[in-house]
């Protein structure tokens, strides 16, 4: 299946889509399409019903989390220091912000043929964090469009159940985003080292107090 | 870092007005329950004995193995995906390491790839055996069909044992091919566990296929309709009792299936009989792909020498490779940066896809049918919560 | 009782015993374990009550399903955050003498997976626990020889006197605190009445700021 007919397909029977190559460099060669958030259901729709592709089997829904990256560029410039016009190199520090994505592979159980790779973005990490759900159409991506929002916290606009699928509903953090900490849960670790031995430093210091208060309590 | 101000929805059953409402009952069945395959919990609002309400809820095994995955490196998530499927560890490891052969682009030799079909073939006959001993204990058939499933699985643990040190957790496949070669005498021993298979298929089947009780259960309870099983994404036996003609041996021709010779047993009804029927032919299928593999398979050597094993280090990429499992379609999505660990290590798992439709086989029926279909999906919950 | 005198007794026919013998040998003799299998090491246990490694020859003849019939809970597998209160409530359920065999690295210690948001890092945090069987996942006859281990536990136990078990005592409590579930995480994380941190000696080079070693 070439990527880029079925792009010129989608992009001439669904008026108005925007959509991206976006080229895969490992050997596998599973190149994706970026989707814009409006017309994901409407391409997804045309992929299903369409008869050359009949894109039937949704088979895999994945998250993806692509935190804030800095990038520091040193920058020469013309600036007056002591008076004197001299180039002065300075470090200038851009926030590239990050995104949290969600990747679909389709097959098609009819023809055969696949896998097709389709991603969707998020605007940010925080309050953009809106996306359309392709449940209507894949009914294989409820429960994985689920996972996504207990672990990565995507909402999706048009699911049928969104609610939390493996943690507990009181549960307030989405733990496989990268900047999420466990709690600090003591564990013992005979060959303790790093980040482990010093938590268990803490923790000793701690309970050496707690002696020696109950101690002096008595 | 504020997170996403939506409001879960937290589980609601039947609206408490409307007349007679006060029939409805509403049960928990699970986490320990004896017949749900693990822990796994299904809210249930009945109606007398019928089902009017399904909702399963999942979690209580989520051992978050894809969040460990990101800080190890690819080979020592290898490990921790035996104990994904518990019952099939040995295609576990092969879906994994295909995944990771497609994102790096290595070629796997001959004899591996013999081997890994023989592994292969070998897990899913033990699985569809234990799963039919399951599924009848779970109808009250109390153990003595489990008991002969598990007397074949223990014959067949040997050889794993013997061929790769360990009963369950075996850790058997590497990027390139597999970790040992076979010892002395292992090929006779396998061909006469495979030699013998048939005699206890017989036996198993004389048992159950034409049983009344057998046939009373399951035939014509939870029917899943062919359409319904492509749209919820069902692969696997499932899927084939239902019609749906796909087998991931046949459609992606992954490793060197196209060279044996083997048919695809289909269904028509896609009740739990057809399930059941499924898999006793599937079983007779493997042991016809073990006999040509036993045959066939040529000395080399066992794994690709030109693939690091320290400081293993993919070019930046991803990659998504899935095989057919005994249970369905088990796939691993792969995302690299170029470092030794994974940036996103993520688990197709078919126990969980297949479930998406529990609710829809359950509707209308009575309690005692919710147990045997929950039995005839076949899920494994270290797969499904993972 | 003395032993020629118990000899001499028995060949004319007439057994002899303490109550104490008798009571463990009842309670040893006839350990009902609690269906119960949370992941892997469920597999091995089923395994172990399967034809080859046969348990009920050692008196586990039936796994119960309800845990008010039963009196060993053999937690295999994984316990994660999420079950953790349930098997907490089930461990309440069970009536005295009760046992806990915790199977498996991971349900000593959280195991493989102790490095997860959602992984008890062992049941012995809310439970008391007697015995404990390492491997991942142990063998059939690792199983079989911690069941021995507790029958020999169960046997040395007095009927009286400050070492009788837990439940011929009435001041011990027989119930556990059921943990909730939180915000980030279970409240309280541990049952500090069990399981206290074991304080190990960190050995390092040179001190620290507060000068500990």
């Amino acid at each position: 299946m070439n990527l880029e007919t079925v792009k010129s397909e989608i992009e001439a029977n669904v008026p108005g889509c925007r959509l991206e190559l976006v080229v895969n460099p490992s050997p596998s060669g599973q190149h994706s399409l970026l989707l814009d958030a409006e017309h994901a259901s409407a391409v997804a729709a045309y992929l299903r019903d369409a008869a050359d592709l009949r894109i039937d089997f949704c088979s895999n829904v994945t998250g993806i989390d692509w935190p804030d990256k800095e990038l520091s560029q040193k920058v020469k410039l013309r600036k007056l220091v002591d008076g004197v016009e001299q180039e002065v190199e300075e470090t200038r520090i851009t926030t590239v912000p990050g995104s949290l994505e969600v990747v679909y592979h389709l097959y098609s159980v009819e023809k055969k043929h696949g896998p097709l790779v389709l991603r969707m973005r998020t605007q940010d990490r925080d309050a953009g964090v809106h996306l359309p759900s392709l449940t209507p159409i894949w009914r294989s991506a409820e429960l994985q469009e689920r996972e996504i929002f207990d672990l990565f916290g995507v909402v999706f606009d048009g699911h049928p159940d969104l609610r939390r699928l493996l943690m507990w509903d009181e549960f307030q953090d989405h733990p496989m985003r990268r900047d999420y900490r466990d709690p600090d849960d003591y564990e013992y670790e005979p060959t303790a080292h790093d980040e482990v031995l010093q938590r268990a430093q803490q923790h000793l210091s701690q309970a050496n107090t707690a002696q020696l208060s109950e101690a002096e309590g008595r | 870092m504020s997170t996403a101000t939506h409001p879960a929805a937290h589980f609601e059953l039947e609206p408490r007005t409307g007349p007679g409402i006060e029939q409805l009952l509403e049960i928990s069945m699970g986490p320990q329950h004896p017949s749900t395959h693990g822990v796994f919990r299904m809210n249930v609002v009945l109606d007398g004995e019928r089902v009017v309400r399904l909702k399963p809820v999942f979690g209580y095994l989520h051992r978050n193995h894809e969040k460990i995955a990101e800080s190890e490196t690819y080979l020592g998530s290898m490990p921790y995906t035996d104990r994904l499927d518990y019952i099939c560890p040995l295609t576990n490891n092969w879906a994994y390491a295909l995944a990771v052969e497609k994102l790096a682009g290595i070629q796997v030799p001959e004899r591996a790839e013999y081997l890994r079909v023989i592994t292969g073939e070998l897990t899913r006959l033990q699985n569809h055996a234990c799963l039919i001993g399951f599924l009848m204990q779970d109808m009250g058939a109390s153990g003595t069909p489990l008991m002969y499933a598990f007397r074949q699985r223990e014959i067949i643990l040997d050889l794993f044992e013997a061929l790769t040190g360990a009963r369950m957790m075996c850790n058997y496949m590497r990027f390139g091919g597999c970790r040992v070669d076979l010892p002395a005498g292992w090929l006779d021993q396998a061909k006469r566990v495979v030699a013998d298979f048939p005699r206890f298929m017989d036996e198993y089947e004389r048992l159950l296929v034409s049983n009344e009780i057998l046939m009373d259960r399951t035939q014509d309870v939870g029917v899943l309709s062919k359409e319904l099983a492509v749209s919820a994404g069902i692969s696997g036996p499932m899927a084939r009792a239902s019609g749906v003609d796909y087998d991931i041996r046949k459609v992606d021709r992954y490793s060197i299936y196209d060279r044996f010779n083997f048919r695809v047993p289909l269904g028509s009804h896609g009740d739990v009989y057809d399930r059941f029927m499924v898999r006793i032919l599937e079983m007779r299928e493997s042991v016809g792909i073990l006999q040509q593999a036993m045959r066939d398979i040529p000395e080399g050597p066992i794994v690709d020498p030109k693939t690091k094993i320290r400081g293993f280090r993919p070019k930046p990429g991803e990659a998504y490779g899935r095989i057919e499992a005994p249970k369905g379609e088990l796939g691993f999505y792969l995302v690299s940066d170029g470092s030794p660990n994974p940036y996103r290590y993520r688990v197709r798992p078919p126990s969980l896809v297949n479930l998406t439709v529990l609710e829809d086989l359950c509707l209308g029926r009575n309690v005692a049918d919710i147990v045997v279909i929950l039995g005839s999906i076949d899920i494994v919950l270290g797969e499904v919560d993972r | 009782m003395d032993e020629t005198i118990k000899n001499e007794l028995s060949k004319q026919g007439i057994f002899t015993t303490s109550l104490q013998e008798l009571y463990n040998w009842g309670r040893t003799s006839s350990l009902w374990p609690l269906n119960f299998g949370l992941a892997c090491c469920a597999i091995e246990m089923i395994a172990t009550t399967m034809a080859r490694y046969d348990l009920a020859r050692f008196g586990a003849e039936v796994f119960r399903p309800s845990p008010r019939q039963a009196d060993l809970m053999i937690v295999a597998g994984t316990v994660t955050k999420k079950m953790a209160p349930q098997v907490v409530r089930l461990y309440n359920q069970m009536p005295e003498p009760k046992y806990v065999i915790s199977m498996g690295a991971c349900a000593i210690s959280g195991g493989p997976f102790k490095q997860g948001y959602n992984v008890l890092k062992g049941i012995d945090r809310y439970i008391p626990v007697d015995i404990y069987i390492p491997g991942c996942p142990p063998r059939p006859e690792a199983l079989i020889d911690a069941f021995m281990e507790l029958q020999k536990k169960i046997d040395a136990q007095p009927l009286t006197g400050s070492h009788r078990p837990r439940h011929l005592n009435a001041g011990e409590p027989s119930e556990f605190v059921v943990p909730r579930f939180g915000e980030h995480d279970l409240e309280p994380a541990r049952n500090p009445a069990i399981w206290k941190p074991p304080l190990v000696q960190i050995e390092q080079t040179g001190t620290d700021e507060s000068g500990n070693r």
